[in-house]
């Protein structure tokens, strides 16, 4: 009875852990930047296609290839941000919502031309599949290791944000940009910066989510839902409101699914209003 | 003869001047295709597309005098907005003057645009959508995929009675077609003395299975059915079962084509071994006429194995074809129809007819367990079920409810 206990929360939380990678990315462009960048998925299935390639085409080991898909998914977005996102930083959020769906359906076009409709099944290594059993406890060795990344991502962020000049410049250019502008701070550059850290965490989430997600060209659109709802409810431009939210929605989900399977899959979005009811700036939001 | 000549003459100028077309009218014969080519189940379209192109190209496109046009239309995305389908249906009938009409990836679109398809009188090849009972919303609906209760009903007996599973736990996606298994699933096992211990149906949109890998395991039933469509979910699930220790090894896990296709095996890899599926066609079906198919796949899909999506689409041509030199070119829909019914020929899945009754196809079931052959992980075929029809029109026919023209009462 423990041991199943214990065994469904691992199970929730890993999943909440695979929901925090996809989103942190998220919570820094659109919370932090203030930017409705409903195009995060493209970013994340940019870093996904980047890994399947270097390890079907070039034999890439998986770990060697996760540093790229971040630096590639960054670099897609540095072009994107020079090129279309900031002449609309001051825009409507109903503009900015109709710019990042438009790119969200091109690149699943490019991805469908370049790629194929297929799934790309990856082949990890055998040191990061099956399981941990001891008696009915039950740990998956991939979902071990997504909350190791999950936790190594959050300390990162969290440090880097509040604890270095760079994370000090970004919160002072988020908050008021006239001021730091005043203060001679380049406000362009950390913006550019902040949205390549924002879309190359977004490239990583994908690389990663390949193996319990699976990746088509369709991956750019699917999991915005799951997205939005853990940077809208954790509250915007929370690292740690977008850890707790993930957690506390995977293992909501994964137990409402076991114990009460007829309504299981409303539970997670019964939480979510309920939530945003109670903290309509989300449950540990700033402003 | 002058009159001939005047014809002769007119033909050429209208050839010169490239009004070909017009004069062309007559003598084609438009095929709308509506398929999901982009969306969740693009890939589906893509793999239909591919079977019917194939077919194309080995048998050219005139068929009784008459030249094949295809007119491709996007259902996008499909099933969760099967009006688009019907809308295209319409279009198709009204302002493009297609004769036929073949594909539908989903059963919502198929449904959505039955009396489309009885009101203009056109003839509609189904190359997938699996509800056994959509060919029973019109009396033009012909079918070349397959009601999902003929593979799944037939392997819920053999389960019991050739396999030995005695107590089964039942896995199915919460929509049509996964209701659609799991009754056939059930029926089958339980007529054949099995017990139902359990059940549980996924949410479509589900990226994490291991709640119910968990309740699978608890359940202590000694067999599993499972059904999830296509996509990225049968890997997931595979991995979450992995991941929960229930594998082939530990209990009888049973499953429809799409848990052990191509992709969800190579994800898979060894944890899939040892999984029974009852199904119509795999790739590696051993035969001289699946042998071509196979290589004519893989030149236009570049190296991708050919599917049950494939097959169909490949087999929706040849039915149109065979029917159209029937009626030597006559494409209305009763014509066409009448022909289809009872036509029967050699697929690369092996032998397959067209059911006069209820124009749903007859064909044979296999039963196949994954294995490693070679290095390679794939479905190995190892015993079979001939001619089966689909139980569900079965039993309506039994119980008086099925018209003469297979329509539901």
């Amino acid at each position: 009875m423990i041991a199943r206990f214990v065994s469904l929360l691992f199970d929730g939380f890993a999943y909440g852990m695979l929901l925090f990678v996809l989103s942190v990315g998220l919570s820094v462009t659109l919370g932090m930047m203030n930017f409705v960048n409903l195009a995060h998925g493209t970013f994340a299935m940019i870093g996904g296609y980047v890994t399947v390639t270097l390890m079907r085409q070039a034999g890439w080991p998986f770990f060697a290839t996760l540093p790229v898909a971040f630096i590639a998914a960054a670099a897609a977005s540095v072009v994107l941000e020079r090129v279309l996102y900031r002449r609309l930083y001051r825009a409507t959020d109903l503009d900015q919502s109709l710019l990042t769906i438009g790119i969200v359906f091109m690149s699943i076009a490019i991805a469908a031309y370049l790629f194929g409709t297929n799934q790309q099944p990856v082949q990890l290594p055998s040191y990061l599949t099956g399981r941990i059993a001891y008696g009915d406890f039950n740990f998956g060795v991939y979902r071990l290791f997504l909350v190791a990344a999950a936790l190594a991502i959050t300390a990162i962020l969290v440090l880097g944000l509040e604890y270095t000049r760079f994370g000090a410049r970004v919160r002072a250019c988020v908050d008021n940009q006239r001021m730091a502008r005043g203060l001679g701070l380049n406000v362009d550059g950390v913006f550019m910066a902040t949205f390549a850290l924002g879309s190359g965490l977004a490239g990583l989430g994908g690389a990663l989510a390949i193996e319990p997600m699976g990746l088509d060209p369709n991956f750019a659109f699917k999991y915005l839902v799951y997205m939005l709802i853990v940077v809208a409810v954790g509250g915007l431009a929370s690292i740690r409101g977008a850890f707790v939210t993930a957690a506390l929605l995977g293992v909501i989900d994964i137990f409402s699914k076991y114990y009460v399977p007829e309504v299981g899959a409303f539970v997670l979005y019964l939480v979510m209003v309920g939530l945003l009811i109670w903290r309509p700036a989300g449950l540990f939001a700033r402003r | 003869m002058r009159k001939v000549l005047a014809g002769l003459g007119g033909l050429a100028a209208a050839t010169l001047f490239g009004l070909a077309p017009v004069q062309a009218q007559d003598n084609t014969i438009k095929i709308g295709l509506i398929m999901s080519y982009s969306g969740q189940f693009g890939d589906l379209g893509t793999m239909m597309d591919a079977g019917a192109q194939l077919y194309m190209k080995e048998h050219g496109d005139t068929v009784a005098g008459k030249k094949i046009v295809l007119v491709r239309k996007d259902s996008g995305a499909a099933g969760t907005a099967p009006d688009v389908a019907k809308r295209l249906a319409q279009e198709l009938i009204v302002r493009d003057k297609v004769d036929i009409i073949a594909g539908f990836s989903l059963t919502p679109d198929a449904l959505a645009s039955a009396d489309v398809f009885t009101e203009s009188k056109k003839v509609a090849v189904i190359m997938n959508a699996a509800t056994a009972i959509i060919t029973t919303k019109s009396p033009y609906f012909t079918r070349t995929s397959i009601p999902l209760p003929q593979a799944i009903t037939a392997l819920g007996k053999w389960a019991v009675t050739k396999n030995g599973s005695k107590q089964a736990f039942t896995m199915v996606t919460n929509y049509g077609p996964g209701i659609d298994t799991e009754t056939a699933f059930q029926s089958g096992f339980k007529e054949a003395g099995g017990q139902i211990v359990g059940s549980v149906r996924f949410p479509v949109q589900n990226p994490d299975f291991s709640a119910f890998a968990q309740q699978l395991k608890d359940s202590k039933a000694d067999s599993a059915f499972i059904f999830v469509p296509g996509g990225e979910q049968p890997a997931a699930l595979g991995k979450a079962l992995a991941e929960h220790g229930v594998s082939p090894k530990v209990m009888k896990i049973y499953s429809s084509g799409e848990l052990v296709g191509d992709e969800p095996l190579k994800s898979m890899g060894e944890s899939a071994l040892g999984i029974i599926s009852g199904w119509h066609y795999s790739w590696t079906h051993n035969s001289p006429e699946n042998a071509t198919f196979v290589k004519g796949i893989r030149e236009i899909l570049k190296g991708r194995n050919p599917d049950q999506f494939t097959v169909s689409g490949y087999d929706g041509m040849a039915l149109i074809y065979k029917a159209l030199e029937k009626t030597g070119g006559k494409a209305d829909g009763d014509t066409l129809i009448a022909a289809m019914k009872g036509m029967s020929w050699m697929s690369p899945r092996g032998p397959i007819s067209i059911d006069p009754e209820t124009r749903d196809i007859i064909q044979t079931v296999y039963f196949r367990r994954v294995e490693n052959v070679n290095g390679n992980i794939q479905n190995v075929e190892f015993d079979k079920l001939e001619n089966v029809k689909d139980p569900v029109k079965e039993a309506m026919k039994a119980a008086g409810k099925l018209n003469p023209d297979g329509t539901a009462k």
